[in-house]
């Protein structure tokens, strides 16, 4: 078996992912990060992982472009003039779009979408606006093919962002991923209910606590790929994970791991971290080269490196296994699982992260939701499904407690019943209890429609069946998704409403 | 001290009023209707027995002659009520508004209200008029989800802890009202509509809709003549008849077609509802 070979002849990628796959074959021939002894050891047990990001990186992971400068300044590289009017915003924009490099080899945000567009709505009718943003988010959805893409709206309510969320609800579309900054203090009641409205017929947007998220850095924020909050004009340099249940399965005693394998695997990582960001800013050549530093669309010191952690309910029940107690079910569980949590930002507030300067010098704390080759390893810090609590309250009052910790994003998915369409206004009481409680982000779907969130991102359960069946399906999230969807059994979700 | 039987708690509602709210059902009913979904909260439990040897789960026992339930062992099967042969339910807790706000309060900060239904909820005006109180107190808005068949004009107390009532209109003539019913007579349900539009309380009506049952057409005519120019501010839910829960003569009827209820829609918009909906 060649692996080059496989992909090459593959019958279920479409060419773009054949390429796709293609580069990050060959990215892995290289060896350039010095791994020591210990930091293997911790990668074989699972308990650390490069979440498959290349060998030898030479994009950050996530960008978060500065769009309203480019708005206003056009681009000098790619021959663009600020744009005067709608058509001229939206094909800069799309032309830009294909121009930020991700991880995933597609922009992973695509800006303050109602923001940048608003100025230019005056003009236009809602049926004229309509026509062309329809086409703009087709041509999103269509060529954008994989959904850890984010567009944001909000806090404020904005006739784009209204347009944009009624065409959502029309057109289905899995990409790009929405989310409402929410402020009950700067949201009208009237357009969240219409967003919650909107996610229970397209599980689009989610919502995300403004108030909270607001203060995480001194420059705005943007939600990006599977809900991460990062700096716009600069982004995440990496993300690596501590895969919790890993770790926890080579420990000899729960003393053991909370105060020496903890600890030494979190140093472990940490140092890895840096070498991955050391050779991205040193050697890759990515800040000296790219039109997008050089135009000050980003900046090196607007980019953080992101620790993310996940399986924190299946190592707390690992390591609570001899006396029986569970996660989010038993006081003893949840008072381990939070002294884990705290240990971990302990951490994270203290390691010398390299070129974080937005970020003070640190690593920030991410609740990473998963891959598809996890088995029994659930997202984050939530809860596993299939042990739900009963009580949606208890459920989120939980989620705050977990939350608190974790500064680049954390957030729980809600199926609930179709009645749930009837009265938005009752689902937003939810979320209002909710973040006053300090829940971070929250996103609902409606129990059969076929766009479901896997983790974070959407997938159409009419495009899983078709992968399943062995066939070329547009969007490469579709291939993950379906494994993921399968393993955590997600169509055992708890539906929630009555 | 005031008590009056609960019949459950629901922590999440999103079909009793707007917003998200708790909803208190309280047990027993002045009425009987054919078409009722849970006729187990009609009556109230004479300790008759009956039920406790079929408990599957052993939830039901017999102290000093009165049946009683534990509610940590019960399974929720439904059996008790399946053989109960009037129509009542032993999972009943007599509580005091004290303990009923003791649970609703666990659901702050998610709710904004609560609403209190049944059976029929007004047979317990005091205890409603004291838990409101508490609730207001917590800062929550209070309805009452009711029949119409107490004056509510009789109890000014109630009416100003209360944001509103959402009143179901069976039906307009009043043979029709007393064969679907079996309650006297709908003129005290006709005099709160008056009264409760009079005084800005008229929260929503609801109408159960079933062809042959229920003259629909009347009820949505009805209502307009009477509450005016409220018409325009009043919700108007139309709701579709389902069989589940239904025991009796209507259990196996189907639900009116979708074109039935389209045109009590367009009925209602013509009277000038603007806020109709099918649920």
């Amino acid at each position: 078996m060649n692996p080059v070979l496989d992909i090459i002849t593959s019958r279920k990628l479409t060419y773009e992912q054949k390429i796709m796959s293609l580069a990050h074959t060959a990215e892995d021939t290289v060896s350039v990060l010095p791994i020591p002894e210990k930091t293997k050891y911790y990668f074989d047990s699972n308990a650390i992982d490069d979440l498959y990001e290349g060998h030898a990186p030479y994009r950050p992971r996530y960008i978060m472009p500065d769009y309203e400068k480019f708005v206003k300044n056009g681009s000098e590289f790619l021959k663009i003039e600020p744009p005067q009017d709608l058509d001229e915003l939206l094909n800069s924009l799309m032309i830009l779009y294909k121009h930020v490099p991700s991880i995933t080899g597609f922009p992973v945000y695509l800006g303050n979408i109602d923001k940048l567009i608003e100025p230019f709505l005056d003009v236009l009718s809602d049926a004229e606006a309509k026509k062309k943003l329809r086409l703009f988010l087709n041509f999103l959805d269509r060529t954008i093919t994989d959904s850890f893409c984010h567009a944001n709206i909000g806090p404020e309510p904005t006739r784009a962002g209204k347009l944009i969320l009624e065409l959502e609800k029309e057109l289905q579309n899995a990409v790009p991923n929405f989310t409402l900054k929410y402020d009950p203090d700067i949201t009208p009641d009237e357009f969240a209910e219409l967003g919650i409205y909107t996610s229970l017929f397209c599980a689009n947007p989610a919502l995300c606590n403004h108030k909270v998220h607001a203060e995480t850095y001194s420059t705005d924020y943007g939600i990006s790929s599977c809900y991460n909050i990062l700096p716009i004009g600069g982004g995440a340099y990496t993300l690596s994970r501590l895969t919790l249940p890993g770790l926890a399965n080579v420990a000899t005693s729960t003393e053991q791991f909370l105060h020496q394998l903890l600890p030494d695997c979190l140093e472990a990582l940490g140092k890895y971290m840096n070498e991955r960001v050391s050779f991205l800013v040193e050697q890759s050549g990515f800040f000296e080269t790219s039109f997008l530093v050089k135009e000050g669309l980003i900046h090196p010191d607007n980019f953080v490196g992101m620790l993310g952690i996940t399986g924190l309910a299946e190592c707390t029940n690992i390591l609570m296994s001899d006396h029986g107690k569970r996660y989010g079910h038993d006081i003893e569980a949840d008072d381990l699982a939070d002294e884990i949590m705290t240990i971990i930002s302990d951490f994270a507030s203290q390691f010398p992260a390299k070129y974080s300067k937005i970020a003070n010098g640190r690593f920030m704390l991410h609740a990473q939701v998963g891959m598809d080759y996890d088995l029994g390893i659930t997202s984050g810090v939530r809860i596993p499904v299939g042990d739900e609590l009963e009580n949606i309250y208890d459920h989120l009052r939980h989620s705050a407690r977990f939350h608190r910790e974790i500064t680049t994003g954390c957030g729980d998915i809600f199926p609930f019943e179709t009645t749930g369409q009837n009265n938005p206004s009752a689902i937003l009481d939810i979320v209002k209890g909710a973040f006053t409680l300090g829940s971070k982000y929250i996103s609902f779907y409606e129990q059969n429609s076929d766009l479901v969130r896997i983790t974070g991102y959407l997938v159409k359960r009419s495009e899983m069946e078709k992968y399943r069946n062995e066939q070329v399906v547009l969007q490469g999230t579709t291939h993950l998704g379906a494994p993921n969807y399968d393993h955590n059994r997600l169509q055992n979700r708890k539906v929630r409403g009555v | 001290m005031t008590r009056a039987p609960i019949n459950k708690i629901i922590p999440l509602s999103l079909v009793d009023g707007p917003g998200n709210r708790t909803s208190i059902f309280l047990q027993g009913c002045n009425l009987a209707c054919a078409y009722c979904h849970n006729p187990e909260t009609q009556a109230v439990c004479n300790h008759c027995g009956i039920c406790v040897s079929g408990c599957p789960a052993g939830a039901l026992s017999i102290v000093g002659n009165r049946v009683t339930w534990d509610s940590t062992a019960c399974i929720q099967c439904d059996q008790c009520i399946n053989v109960c042969p009037t129509s009542a339910s032993p999972r009943v807790r007599n509580m005091t508004p004290e303990a009923v706000f003791q649970e609703v309060q666990k659901n702050i900060p998610f709710i904004r209200g609560i609403t209190v239904s049944g059976g029929e909820c007004t047979l317990y005006p005091n205890f409603i008029k004291e838990l409101f109180a508490i609730a207001n107190e917590h800062g929550l808005t209070c309805l009452i989800d009711s029949n119409g068949t107490t004056d509510f004009s009789r109890f000014p107390e109630l009416m100003a802890l209360s944001q509103g009532v959402m009143l179901d209109v069976k039906a307009w003539d009043e043979q029709t009202y007393q064969k679907l019913t079996k309650g006297p007579t709908n003129s005290v349900v006709k005099k709160n509509l008056q009264f409760l539009s009079d005084c800005n309380k008229l929260e929503e009506c609801r109408i159960v809709c079933v062809p042959g049952e229920v003259d629909a057409e009347d009820v949505i005519s009805g209502i307009s003549q009477i509450i005016g120019e409220k018409v325009r501010k009043v919700k108007l839910k139309l709701i579709k008849f389902r069989r589940f829960g239904v025991k009796g003569r209507l259990q196996n009827t189907p639900s009116p077609d979708d074109a039935y209820m389209q045109e009590l829609l367009q009925l209602a918009m013509d009277l000038g509802f603007e806020q109709a909906v099918i649920v």
